[in-house]
């Protein structure tokens, strides 16, 4: 019991030196977040709101109460899709206040013994390195390949784990060992690797005509080992449209769920590593298919704010972040549509960090309008997060599990053959969803770029010509 | 920290998920979105009936536990903010749209019910209910009924009070009140609808509620008008009330409002402008057509020196969207927004500017001015910062001379925010000394051992109302 009063005072005294006053001050109390606020909508309770939660820190900074347990937890249960921000009238930083809070958590919490060791293994051990991602995602394929999974499957070892992970195994898409880099090479089409004068490997593909802009490729951790086609296919599209393509090697993962798990050190440092990255490839923009990812990215000069060294370069590199369907819809050539496509109807659900912190609503909306055949129905709700949320749905299954169940409510009325997202994160939990409400033969979960793909006429791909 | 004997009773009457009184919940239910205020409750409860409201407030009557009512929070008056600690009731569990009666154009409902979806409900049957205030999408009915909510519509369609018709409302002995219903005419005894309406959970919780409905208007035009003079613009609102036209909205917005507004909602608003006038006439095509273009007239006669006419409907409700959002805009200027609600006859309307301009000069305090002139009701502002205690003090004396100038001018300290603690100390100011004694009577009626609300209304000590400039 004492040990928790002086962890609860300690954490009350980092969350003093942590936390932004001015925008803790800033926050009105209107309340104008709540109606956007998932965890609010499902429990209507104040706390479990943005304005309550700001309400929570301020008061322990105030001093008018401990950061205990139930605190920590009702951090714990933001989901961070912060579309609160938007609907902010005073236009508080709500995504830095509560990561913030978690920072000044991560450093006091004594996490129990699993908790920790998840936590260090994916956070630290796994998410920074490319390379052990790749064995992850090696690993995966031989389970998914081997028949292993059957076995595993077959033997129902799997109801040993809480249902929410066997579902979300259920859904997993088959991984891939191979990263971005080795599967265009083994396609055979156009692209030269050259060394630049820093002596960074960057990997270039050539433009199809006339060259646009020379845009770096942000591959992501989880996209590069999980949707490696959507990698491929958003390479395909950007050359499609005009632009050179650059993947920079040393590229690392973009830090987001390590920033949303308050562990801002180690954010900190892949931050640096990939505005060097893309620094050295002298880019003109960066693009990025994973909303989760792209808003990190666009945040790093707010990350690295307090980094003289890299102040600059991160502002420079955060008006370069551009997502795929902004560099396709607004700067790219327009793309050329097959026409015999047969005709259905699909159905979008925003990326929350796409939608509220890159503020990117209508171009995937513009894209998809534009494809022959497609009817977009609108689905109610789209603005509100999925549960999803990084690794929300298996910190917090049960929340996770009501915001998605009342989601897929909404999806049903659409009649959509296709539930278009721009997020990995939020493609699982929507293959999830689709699974949990017996829907696998009506409908299926695809990233925008893997429609386009499928909709576009991809002329002369094996070309190197363009300049 | 109530006894565990009544936690238990409490508990009993809405089951473990309906009370809280962990630290957690009390400080979240601590404030409401009325600046500097703050007070602990003892206990937060969520009642989903009638019968448990009453049940939950005999037994608060026989501890004489004070009784808060809350909806969702949003009131500017300080309405909800537990001063003397006690019991919290959250209404929003309490949320059904009972019915839409398309015969008798009324609708009933329990008090809960949000704003925004009760109007979407309304209209989806082809019907209007006008009072529409700025936080309507968060708001409850039952707070916009305590409060007697205003919005953009008042000028034309009245407020809150002018639509509810009846009222069942839980008193301070736990029994059960209904007034009025279904009627357009009723006259028997004391109108104890009304009396209610604004009361702020002075007297009574509020239940359940039967509004009338009017038909939805078929066409709307909104159009906004420039000026590069103040005076120009709070000529303009009398003169079109002086050539017999009632437009449904006339909302005012000062130069710092517009450039707020501009930044944030980004929809062309020319900045430079010292004051705009947003103007919307609604009913059908012909009379809006011909009563824009007498506005347009006036507007051009009275000094106007832009004027846009809305070319469609998107046009217009994104003029009034940026209306609506002012208060908030200008939120972002500083740490801290003071907003109110002082009300002037509508003839008064140019004069109450200036003077609000005055007193932001005399004591050096930067205060917005946007409103609905058309009512004369102004919302001057003030961007302040609640860690200034200095700035704070001299926003607070800048204040007490606009509500003063108000009542000088024949109008009130608040038009549709409630008195609540804010309005408190100047609520003799409006009504008077007799005024105030009656009001104690009724609520001495209402509550003898005053748990309902306490420390609202009535100020413990009154301001003196002081005409020269020293004090």
């Amino acid at each position: 019991m004492t040990a928790m009063i002086n962890q609860s005072e300690a954490l009350a005294e980092r969350l003093k030196l942590t936390i932004d006053e001015d925008q803790l001050t800033n926050c009105m109390r209107c309340g104008f977040c709540q109606n956007a606020c998932p965890t609010f909508i499902e429990t209507g309770l104040e706390a479990a709101s943005p304005r309550g939660r700001i309400a929570l820190m301020k008061a322990v900074v105030d001093g008018l109460m401990y950061p205990d347990q139930s605190f920590q937890d009702q951090m714990d249960l933001c989901l961070g899709c912060r579309a609160c921000e938007p609907a902010c009238p005073s236009d508080v930083k709500y995504g830095q206040l509560i990561e913030q809070t978690r920072e000044a958590i991560a450093h006091e919490r004594s996490y129990s013994l699993p908790v920790r060791m998840a936590r260090k293994t994916f956070l630290k051990g796994i998410f920074p390195h490319q390379g052990r991602m790749r064995m992850v995602g090696k690993t995966l394929r031989f389970y998914q390949r081997s028949g292993l999974q059957r076995v595993v499957r077959a033997s129902g070892v799997m109801k040993l784990l809480p249902e929410h992970l066997q579902e979300l195994e259920a859904v997993m898409p088959e991984t891939s060992g191979d990263g971005l880099v080795e599967r265009w090479k083994s396609l055979r089409l156009p692209a030269r690797s050259e060394v630049t004068k820093s002596g960074e490997s960057i990997f270039i593909v050539p433009p199809i005509g006339e060259k646009v802009a020379r845009v770096g490729m942000f591959r992501g951790c989880i996209m590069d080992v999980m949707f490696i086609e959507t990698n491929v296919n958003t390479v395909r599209l950007l050359r499609q449209a005009g632009f050179e393509v650059v993947i920079p090697e040393s590229q690392a993962c973009c830090g987001a769920l390590h920033a949303h798990a308050g562990e801002m050190a180690e954010a900190r440092t892949l931050a640096e590593l990939n505005l060097h990255a893309f620094a050295d490839a002298d880019v003109d923009y960066v693009a990025s298919n994973a909303g989760g990812c792209g808003a990190m990215l666009k945040e790093y000069d707010h990350l690295m704010q307090d980094d003289a060294a890299h102040r600059e370069l991160a502002i420079q590199f955060s008006n370069q972040v551009k997502d795929v369907s902004e560099l396709l819809s607004t700067i790219g050539r327009p793309l050329t549509m097959q026409e015999e496509i047969a005709p259905k109807t699909v159905t979008y659900q925003d990326s929350c960090h796409l939608r509220n912190v890159m503020r990117i609503q209508g171009q995937p909306r513009e894209l998809m309008r534009a494809l022959p055949g497609v009817e977009l129905c609108e689905l109610q709700g789209a603005d509100t997060c999925c549960g999803s949320a990084g690794i929300y749905n298996m910190t917090q299954p049960e929340m996770s599990k009501n915001v998605l169940d009342r989601k897929m409510e909404h999806v049903k009325k659409t009649d959509a053959k296709y539930v278009v997202t721009s997020n990995p994160g939020c493609l699982l939990q929507m293959k999830w969803g689709i699974h949990r409400s017996g829907l696998n033969n009506e409908m299926e979960a695809v990233h925008l770029v893997d429609l386009l793909a499928e909709h576009v006429r991809f002329d002369a791909e094996a070309s190197g010509a363009g300049k | 920290m109530l006894a565990d004997t009544i936690r238990k009773q409490l508990t009993a009457i809405v089951g473990s998920n309906g009370f809280k009184d962990d630290t957690e919940t009390l400080v979240s239910y601590s404030y409401d979105a009325t600046p500097l205020l703050q007070a602990m409750p003892d206990g937060v409860i969520f009642p989903s009936s009638t019968e448990e409201v009453s049940a939950i407030i005999k037994v608060c009557a026989e501890h004489r536990i004070p009784v808060i009512g809350r909806g969702a929070g949003s009131n500017l008056c300080g309405g909800t903010i537990p001063m003397q600690g006690g019991l919290i009731i959250v209404m929003t569990r309490m949320n059904k749209l009972l019915e839409i009666d398309t015969d008798n154009l009324t609708a009933t409902f329990q008090t809960g019910l949000n704003t925004k979806q009760f109007h979407q409900a309304v209209e989806a049957a082809g019907l209007f209910y006008p009072p529409d205030p700025s936080s309507m999408i968060i708001c409850t009915m039952g707070g916009n009924i305590a409060l007697g909510a205003g919005g953009l519509r008042g000028l034309k369609y009245g407020t809150t009070k002018d639509y509810v018709i009846g009222l069942e409302a839980v008193l301070a002995d736990g029994s059960v009140l209904r007034t009025g219903g279904k009627l357009v005419k009723d006259v028997a005894g004391y109108d104890l609808t009304r009396l209610l309406v604004g009361s702020g959970g002075t007297l009574a919780i509020l239940t359940e509620a039967t509004v009338k409905l009017i038909p939805k208007p078929a066409y709307r035009r909104a159009m906004v008008a420039m000026y590069d003079d103040l005076h120009a613009a709070a000529k303009t609102v009398s003169s079109i009330i002086a050539n017999r036209i009632i437009p449904c909205t006339l909302e005012f917005m000062d130069q710092p409002t517009l450039q707020v507004v501009e930044d944030y909602a980004q929809i062309g608003l020319p900045v430079h402008a010292k004051a705009m006038l947003a103007i919307e006439q609604d009913g059908d095509e012909g009379t809006v057509e011909h009563d824009l273009k007498l506005i347009e007239q006036i507007c051009l006669q009275e000094g106007a020196i832009e004027l846009k006419i809305a070319q469609s409907p998107e046009e217009g409700a994104k003029v009034m969207e940026a209306r609506r959002s002012a208060l908030a805009a200008l939120s972002r200027l500083r740490p801290t927004t003071i907003l109110e609600d002082a009300t002037v006859p509508r003839s008064k309307i140019a004069e109450m500017v200036l003077e609000v301009q005055r007193v932001s000069e005399k004591y050096n305090v930067q205060i917005c001015t946007f409103g609905h002139a058309g009512d004369g009701n102004l919302h001057p502002t003030a961007m302040t910062d609640a860690r200034n205690s200095e700035e704070i003090h001299r926003v607070e004396q800048a204040f007490e001379e606009i509500f003063e100038a108000a009542v000088r001018l024949g109008g009130t300290i608040t038009g549709e925010h409630g008195v609540g603690i804010v309005k408190a100390p100047y609520l003799e100011w409006k009504v008077g000394s007799t005024g105030i004694e009656m009001m104690k009577r009724i609520k001495q009626a209402f509550d003898p051992d005053n748990i309902m609300n306490p420390g609202k209304l009535f100020a413990e000590t009154r301001k003196r109302m002081v005409m020269n400039e020293h004090r």
